[in-house]
């Protein structure tokens, strides 16, 4: 549905965005994770024909980006990262005016401007003007000004920015259910964000893409090693030399104590994909101490971020 | 077709659910209604002064003419009135967009550069259109109160309209250029202000180029308007102004896209 080969994008000098590459399948939702700056926006507004590619090409549905843009167009819905808002227009009449200009049949359009603000959410304010409207509401009048026309491929750029937990809860329900029927590609910075709506993620960096996998892979590509924190009640420092000395734990690092006092709380790691809880739990009860607590920690979709973010060379993933 | 429709729809609607219209035109309306009563009253002295002196020397009373002793003076007074209210008409066009965002709606619409620029052009001039309708009250008052000749108002008005869509295609370029609207304004104003009186030095420099100076003057085309008389040179005079204004601002749109911003 969507292919972007070898996107460059110059500012002047500044490289913005070097040679993205990537295909989003027809009704996959695709993440679009990375820093701020690091090219998200520039590239998102490459495949809404908002700007030209400097080097490269990218079609949506088919349609070269540059070369057929008004088919592009038709077929697009795109919300910027600000919501694009005639802030003096009527909810109602700024959707129909929308729905107008993307193109949508006279005859269905009252009838697609109706279901668009049923959808969104935003039918009972649809008399108010928009700049009457709260944060939250503004940026559901953004999603359905991208939605009225049905778009085949909707892009949205950090939808969830400045609302609540609740509304950010409900804008990604609202997106996942879309999937399917649309292709998405959404940007954003907030990584949960990517791991409970996207089926797939693209991680750039500094303009060049640095991964492409499903969430729950590239967390497990990099958790072959594997940790466990574990609460002791002991001497500390006995503790520590006799966790280390077990042979599959190749590091101890002694983290935060709880409110008490004595138990002591430790973060392990092994080298080997074995399996290094229950060794430890002996090891506590053969030395007498007591066993508090013991649980798995993957790497979360943060530090597999962080990880792939802060390499100077990123790409061997 | 549509787009282009829908645009101008839309802008017009914008206008007046602003107060950007009602200001303007009212604004408009006043000033030239200040003018409009010193004018005409300074006509109607005049004329009782004439009606006296010949009472005095039992003469016949002159006939003095309406129409170049008052309407003229006020169509240039409104063409000056109209050079500082046109650019707060076209100021916002583009500038808006860009400053709220909305360009990035607008130039991912199925929606082509020239349907935009004209829909929003369109709307300026109908804008303006009102404006010079509503001023024709006045002239009204005085077919009431006089027999003004319809000839030069026509061509007064026509000029005057002329006239204005050169100041709202220059106005819509330099919309085009930044995302703020008071510069565009203050841009708008400076360079019409410009070709407004470039014609006054044409006194100062060689014959030649004071001629071709002249020809390039604003203010000189619609001379022959306000006297009433029609002359396809300034018609065509205008309507390159307008399209030269257009042109640039298609330009400067297009280019806005390859430098990204």
């Amino acid at each position: 549905m969507i292919d972007v080969r070898q996107v460059t994008r110059y500012f002047g000098r500044v490289k913005a965005v070097d040679q993205v590459s990537f295909q989003v399948e027809k009704g996959e939702i695709l993440g679009f994770l990375g820093p701020n700056a690091a090219g998200k926006t520039t590239t998102m507004r490459i495949l809404t024909t908002f700007l030209p590619a400097t080097k490269g090409t990218a079609t949506v549905a088919g349609y070269d980006v540059h070369l057929k843009s008004m088919e592009v167009r038709k077929r697009i819905g795109y919300m910027p990262e600000n919501p694009p808002l005639y802030t003096e227009m009527r909810v109602r009449d700024f959707i129909d005016f929308v729905a107008s200009i993307k193109g949508v049949d006279p005859r269905d359009r009252k009838r697609a401007v109706a279901e668009t603000m049923d959808k969104t959410g935003v039918a009972h304010v649809s008399n108010r003007v928009i700049k009457t409207l709260s944060k939250g509401y503004k940026q559901r009048v953004g999603l359905a000004q991208a939605l009225v026309h049905n778009p085949d491929v909707l892009i949205l750029d950090e939808p969830t920015v400045g609302l609540d937990p609740k509304q950010i809860i409900e804008v990604r329900e609202l997106i996942k259910s879309l999937g399917g029927n649309h292709t998405i590609i959404l940007s954003t910075h907030i990584l949960p964000e990517v791991s409970m709506t996207c089926e797939r993620v693209v991680i750039i960096n500094a303009g060049r893409v640095v991964a492409e996998d499903k969430p729950e892979n590239l967390t497990r590509h990099l958790t072959a090693s594997q940790r466990i924190s574990v609460a002791v009640k002991g001497p500390k420092q006995d503790v520590q030399s006799k966790l280390s000395a077990l042979s599959s734990v190749s590091q101890v690092i002694p983290s935060q104590s709880g409110d008490d006092a004595s138990v002591h709380r430790f973060l392990l790691e092994s080298l080997a994909e074995n399996e290094i809880r229950p060794q430890v739990a002996r090891a506590v009860i053969e030395n007498g101490w007591d066993l508090f607590e013991m649980k798995p920690e993957g790497l979360s979709l943060e530090d597999v971020f962080l990880h792939l973010t802060t390499k100077e060379e990123g790409t061997e993933l | 077709m549509r787009n282009y429709w829908t645009i101008v729809t839309r802008e017009l609607k914008s206008y007046f659910s602003s107060p950007v219209a009602y200001v303007v035109i009212g604004l408009f309306l006043l000033i030239s209604g200040v003018f409009y009563y010193l004018i005409v009253t300074n006509f109607v002295q005049v004329c009782m002064r004439a009606d006296m002196q010949a009472q005095m020397y039992r003469m016949a009373p002159p006939k003095l003419n309406i129409n170049m002793m008052a309407i003229r003076p006020l169509f240039h007074n409104m063409s000056l009135f109209a050079l500082f209210f046109l650019p707060l008409v076209t100021m916002r066009l583009y500038a808006d967009e860009k400053r709220s965002g909305t360009i990035e709606l607008l130039l991912t619409s199925p929606v082509s550069n020239l349907q935009h620029l004209a829909g929003k052009f369109t709307a300026a001039a109908v804008l303006y259109l009102l404006m010079l309708i509503f001023s024709f009250v006045y002239m009204i008052l005085l077919y009431i109160f006089g027999s003004p000749e319809t000839g030069p108002i026509l061509t007064g008005y026509l000029g005057l309209y002329l006239l204005g869509l050169s100041y709202l295609s220059f106005g819509l370029f330099f919309s085009t250029l930044t995302d703020n609207q008071l510069i565009a304004a203050i841009a708008t104003m400076v360079f019409i202000l410009f070709f407004w009186a470039i014609g006054w030095l044409s006194g100062s420099v060689s014959p030649a180029l004071g001629q071709a100076l002249e020809q390039f003057s604003l203010i000189e085309h619609f001379d022959d308007f306000s006297k009433g008389i029609f002359d396809t040179q300034h018609v065509i005079f205008y309507l390159s102004f307008v399209v030269m204004g257009l042109f640039l601002s298609f330009i400067s749109i297009e280019s806005a896209r390859w430098r990204g911003r």
